[in-house]
Order: C-alpha cells, then structure tokens, then sequence
C-alpha cells in the first residue's frame, strides 16, 4: 500500500519534471485534482489508488505527446493565433506560520581610511559638533552595517524598522516608524522614529549617498542626519507637476536639538518640495525646509541651552540622454544652510548666525563607472571674548572642503568607491583618502529620486 | 472631498489643473500598454506614459514628475512581475494614493494574464538581473497583447462601469483587429521560421516563441551583466559553429557589444523597436509589429 502510494507520487514528480511549459498547463490540473483526491482516499481503497495510477500514466501519456509538439514547434506549421492562456490559478500550499514574512534586506559596508592628520583632534572652527559628526577613524573599520524589515501591518499602515549596527558592536534603531498607505486626498502620516524630511540629503539613507560621508554643513549644523522620535504629516497636492508639503513634530533630543523632551516642546519643522521634468532627458527637484530645535542643556562637551534655526535651500538636477540612465548620466546638487543659535553657551549669553553650502556633481561616464566633485563651506559669526577657545571661536577660518569621487559598480546592489578630499574644515589641513565597498542583499528596494 | 480641495486650491492660486476631461486617469508604465489603453477606451481615458521606448524600463528612477502623475491616477496599467521593481513602489509610495496600491482594482499587471515563461529555478542575484516570476518582456509576441487586452478591458469597466459597454465594444473591435493582424503577421513572417538568431539581452523570448526563431546566442553572460571580453570570445566560438543569420536588440540598448560581435562574425546587428516609440515607424500597436517583422525580414534576406 505504502509503496504503491510512494510509486505515484514519484511518478507525479517525475510527470511534472518531464512535461514541458505548455503541456504543464494542460496537465496541471489533472495533477492537482488527482492529488486532492488522493489526499481523501488516504486509507485503505488499494483499488482506486490503481485507477488513479492509470489515470496519472494516462496523463503522463498526455504530458509526452505534448511535449512532443511543443519540441516541433520551431519547424514550419502553422502556430496557434492564440498564446497559450495562464495557467489557472494553482491550488494554493497549505499557509503556514512564515507566509506573511515582511521583506528584508542588510547593507554591509566597510572601509579603509587613510588621513595626513589624526582624525580625532581635528574640529571645525566655530561649531560645536554633535555625537555623530567627527571623522572616520584611520585604517580598516567596518561601517555600519544596517539590516531593513518592513511591510504592511494591514490595510491602513505598513512599518519599517531599521537596525544599524556599528563597527564597536553598538546597536542602535536607526528608524522605526508606521506610515499611513490609506489617507485620501494625498495625506501621508508617519509616526515613531525617522530621519526627518528637511533638505535633500537628510532623508536619504547614508548609504544611498554619492558621496561616502555628509557634506560640511550637514556634519556641523545637523549632526550629519537629522532624525529623532515624533510624527510627521505630508501632503501631495493634486497638481500636474510634483508639490509636497510637510510637517513634523519631535522630541527634541538629537542634535542640534538637546535634552528638549522635558518640557515637551522639543523640535518642529517644515518643508516643500517641487519638482518636475524639463524634458525627456532632464528632472529637477527644489526644496525649502525649515528646522527650529530647543536645548536644555545640550552636551557637546561644551554646554548650551536655548533655540536654533536652520533654513535650508535645496536644489537638484539629473540629466540622462532621452532619460536612459544606463550608459551616462549626470547628477548635480546643491544646498544653502543659514542658521541662528541663540541662547547661552558654557553661561554666555550668545545670538549668533552661521551658514554654509556644498555643490556636487556626479556624472556616469560608462555604464558601472562614476566620477565625482564636491565643493562645501562654512560660515560662522565671531564667538564674544568671552568664549575665545571654545569650539564656537572661528579662529578667523573659513571651514572648506574639495572632495573627489571614482566609483564602480558590478551591479545596482554593489558599489566600491575611493573618495579623495582636502579637508579644510579645520585651521591645518588634512588629505583623507577612503575606500569603502557598499553591497545590499536581500529585498530589491527602490530609490527615491 | 477631492473635488473640494480641487476647487478651492484652483481658485486661491491658479497654478492647479483642472480636473481631467477623461472618466478615468492612467498611468501606464510602459508605452505598449499606453497604446493598448488608447485603443480600448480611447477618449474615456486620460493617459500619462511614465516611460518611453527610448528607455529601459527596469532602470527608471522615481522622478517627481511620475510621483505627481501617480497621484492623479485611478488605474495603473504596469507590466509587473517585477520590471518595475526598482522604481514603481518608490513612486507609489510617495504618491498616497490608496487607489492605485498593489492588489487594489486600480492596480492592474498584464503579466497576470499571459503564462510567464524562463520562470528562474534558482533565485540567485548571482544569476544576474532575474525575475523571480518569469521573463516579464511579455510585449514581444502579440497573441499575450490580446490575452492583457481582455483583461484590462474588464478592469476599466469595474472601474468606470458607467462605460462598461463602451470598453466590451472597443475590446470587441479591438480583437477582430488584432486576430486580422496576427493572422497577417503569421504569414508574412514564415520565412522567420527556424531563423537563428543572436540576442543581446534576453528579452525576446515571447517574439522567439511566436516566430519559431532559433536563439543561439545571448551576448549578456547573465540578464544586465555587461559581455565581458571572455564571454565574447565564447560568443565568437559558439557562432564560428552555429552562424547566425541576425543579432537583435531593443532600441534603448547601447549597440557597442552586438556591433562588436556583428563586425567580427559577419552578421547584421539589428535594433527592434521593443516597444511602441522603440522606431519611428512604431506609432501603436499595430505598427509596432508591422515595423519589427519588416525589420527582421529585410534583415535575414
């Protein structure tokens, strides 16, 4: 009996083996049918497991002449005027406690930095720096590495968590938030822990960037990134070009906000985006974001409390031939930052203004190859006396950088890249060279613009 | 509560559109589905076509201008199986337009209506650029265009059901057409049959299909994986065995590789429209395979 049963199911393996795609279909459901039924006989009915036997050689007989056309397809008969029709719709496997798994995907990245002066000691003068913002430390490190889980929760919300896990084995959750996928009129509503939507850069996941490390003015007025726990609203208007505007709301607690959660005022901001295509070969996308943080004794080894304001201005321009990237393609961008602290540092009362900007342009001149050039700058007010030595004393510096970029890719899920720049940002100079590997396994995620 | 918005953001600045003419909105991924769409609701649809024959659809990136149609949209014509998987649902992502999400009525995938074939046994990115459901460049043989054909039209009437007659009719005359076409296009493409053929991205396999052409060679060693010089020099020896008589490829394809190959084994190096817009002769459906059957005729003579 067993024996008989584990005949034909082998021979229904080696049925579906053997059929060709158009003879699958026609067969497909025979098997499917046969199976089922064989399910419900599974007792002790010897003779009709022999009829269903037959019934399956009898297909498999089907199954071979089919293939036999299918084989002689490509001689000179007539074809059907009809493609074959898709398959109807299988008998779906058992579901089973893994089928609504979310997408994952990781980024693995590392790099060998090389630098003229020690990383550690050098600042930007007439910046207090946050957490995040100092340089890449010399030799080999593993950067972060990063592992993405997200799907829908159900109709009305999908989730994305990301986990970044640092070289010195820190873990930390880079985002974890829910997202609206169901508001009508163009509303979007996130809420939980996000980078905020402010500028062009600072939504974008690091390792989406051209360049390997944040721009000038992104290390020294955001802290590299902005992001923090609150919630943030966004609207779509129903225009014929692209017009979106956003707000959100947060607690306050990552520079160059501090310690603002207390008294629950914490951080709020505000942006547009527009964009649109010039013509077939050209996109543009412009933005104006507005920033506002409090700080309550904000520590950055010098202490400061009270209000900042960064306005940033963004614009960006691709360029492809008749919008086909692949074999070149060219990316230019650019953002202003000004920026107002006023409060008291280290117990002096201050109100000063800061600004800075970077430009860049990327341009793919063959497929897979990539060559680069950022320029970025800082502005800042002189520090009063009283502060003479601290980070916000300019030294009468002007804080620069020029970085180069060459970059290769086997393929859209990995790039190596070797980053050259003149650091100026501090009053000595510093040459860095980085080169870093970024690979993406796992769910195919798409790119925003 | 749209309509609202609507009117009163048109009123306060001016810089609004007026809502569509059109019953419903598509945006249709690809430019054979934007035709398709022109032949079954003809005036009853306003259509955006986010991409063009001069583009590879796998390789888009999700610019604002598409961001801003998809929000309009009440239908997306797409081809799915995963061609747009690198953009679309960054696209509809930002779009919040619950109308057109994955499995909603607004969301529509021919590739659901035709059998898939080259379905990968082995999903490995090191197979290169594969899709985990089968090869989705379902264009190439029209017999899958009049299987998507019944499908959409179905899906604009549950959409629009006000014009349900109107699409049953348009995909009634549209399907005599088309079995009219495909019955001329099989007879003048009998001198295809048995044609060898090189290809410089595995696209073709539905067009390989319907014409009995003989693939021999596929200049790509993996699907996107550029040739290098060792896999062109086993391209090189597999043709000195087997010749060819064309080497083929979409119009949005650089030719350096199927040039370099062509020069060296002696055989044209042909570009096919691929898709509507892929040539200047391939205005619609119609004469988009009027003019890749006259290409490959004139070219295997």
């Amino acid at each position: 009996m067993k024996r008989t049963q584990t005949a034909a199911l082998a021979l229904a393996v080696g049925l579906a083996a053997a059929t060709s795609p158009s003879a699958r279909a026609d067969t497909a459901s025979d098997i499917a049918q046969i199976r089922k039924e064989m399910k419900s006989l599974r007792g002790d009915y010897e003779k009709k497991i022999e009829d269903l036997e037959a019934r399956l050689k009898k297909a498999e007989t089907r199954a071979d002449d089919a293939e036999a056309k299918a084989s002689t397809v490509a001689s000179p008969v007539a074809v059907a005027d009809v493609a074959p029709p898709a398959p109807a719709p299988v008998v779906s496997a058992p579901s089973s406690a893994n089928a609504f798994n979310p997408a994952i995907s990781a980024i693995l990245n590392g790099s060998y930095n090389v630098s003229s002066k020690d990383p550690g000691t050098l600042r930007v003068p007439g910046f207090a720096l946050g957490d995040e913002a100092g340089l890449r430390d010399r030799g080999f490190s593993l950067g972060e590495s990063e592992v993405s889980i997200s799907a829908n929760v159900d109709q009305a919300f999908l989730a994305n968590l990301i986990v970044s896990m640092g070289s010195d084995d820190s873990i930390g959750v880079e985002e974890a938030y829910i997202q609206t996928t169901d508001l009508p009129g163009g509303f979007t509503v996130k809420a939980g822990r996000f980078l905020s939507g402010i500028g062009y850069l600072n939504e974008k996941h690091a390792h989406a960037w051209d360049f390997s490390d944040a721009p000038l003015p992104y290390r020294a007025m955001l802290g590299n990134q902005y992001g923090d726990d609150g919630v943030q609203a966004r609207w779509l208007a129903p225009t014929d070009f692209f017009l979106e505007f956003g707000a959100e709301w947060m607690r306050g607690d990552a520079f160059p906000a501090g310690n603002a959660d207390d008294n629950g005022s914490g951080t709020v901001s505000g942006f547009v985006h527009s964009g649109g295509d010039i013509d077939e070969s050209s996109s543009f996308l412009v933005g104006a974001s507005y920033l506002r943080t409090k700080s309550d004794q904000r520590d950055t080894g010098e202490t400061f409390s009270g209000k900042d304001d960064l306005f940033i201005a963004s614009a960006v321009y691709k360029w492809a031939p008749n919008g086909n990237p692949i074999q070149t393609n060219l990316s230019v961008s650019g953002e202003y930052f000004l920026g107002n602290e006023q409060g008291t540092f280290e117990g002096v009362p201050v109100d000063y203004q800061r600004s800075g900007f970077y430009v860049q342009g990327v341009y793919q001149f063959m497929p897979r190859w990539r060559f680069g050039v950022r320029y970025a700058e800082l502005q800042s007010d002189d520090a009063p006396l009283a502060l003479a030595g601290t980070s916000l004393d300019n030294a009468g510096h002007t804080p620069q950088a020029l970085s180069a970029l060459l970059e290769y890719r086997t393929s859209e899920f990995a790039r190596f890249r070797a980053e050259y720049t003149l650091d100026d940002a501090d009053t000595q100079s510093n040459d860095e060279f980085v080169f870093s590997y970024t690979v993406a396994i796992g769910a195919h995620g798409a790119h925003s613009f | 509560m749209r309509k609202l918005i609507f009117s009163v953001a048109s009123l306060a600045a001016g810089l609004f559109i007026a809502p569509a003419q059109a019953d419903v909105n598509v945006f249709a991924c690809e430019p054979e589905w934007g035709a398709l769409v022109i032949e079954l609701a003809g005036d009853k649809a306003s259509l955006y076509v986010a991409t063009t024959g001069m583009q590879d659809p796998h390789q888009i990136q999700a610019r604002p201008s598409l961001i801003a149609k998809a929000r309009a949209a009440d239908l997306t014509v797409c081809t799915g199986a995963e061609l747009e998987i690198g953009w679309l649902p960054m696209v509809l992502q930002q779009a919040a337009n619950s109308k057109i999400k994955a499995g909603m009525p607004g969301s529509f995938e021919a590739s659901r209506y035709v059998q898939l074939l080259e379905v990968p046994t082995r999903l490995d990115r090191a197979e290169g650029d594969i899709h985990a459901s089968g090869n989705p460049h379902i264009q190439t043989d029209p017999r899958n265009i009049l299987l998507v054909a019944k499908g959409l039209s179905d899906r604009l009437a549950e959409i629009d059901n006000a014009n349900a007659i109107t699409y049953a009719s348009r995909f009634a005359d549209f399907s005599t057409r088309w079995k009219a076409a495909i019955a001329r296009w099989n007879a003048e493409a009998a001198p295809l049959r048995g044609v060898s053929i090189g290809v410089q991205h595995a696209g073709w396999i539905y067009m390989i299909n319907w014409l009995g052409l003989k693939q021999i060679v596929v200049l790509e060693p993996k699907p996107g994986v550029p040739a290098s010089s060792g896999h062109i020099a086993d391209v090189l020896a597999t043709l000195s065995k087997q010749p060819v008589k064309l080497i083929i490829r979409a119009a949005y394809q650089d030719d350096r590789s199927s040039v370099f190959i062509s020069e060296r084994a002696h055989v044209p190096a042909i570009a096919l429209p691929f898709t509507v817009g892929g040539s200047d002769a391939a205005k619609d459906l119609f004469s988009l395979y009027d003019d890749t059957l006259k290409t490959l005729l004139a070219a295997s003579k």
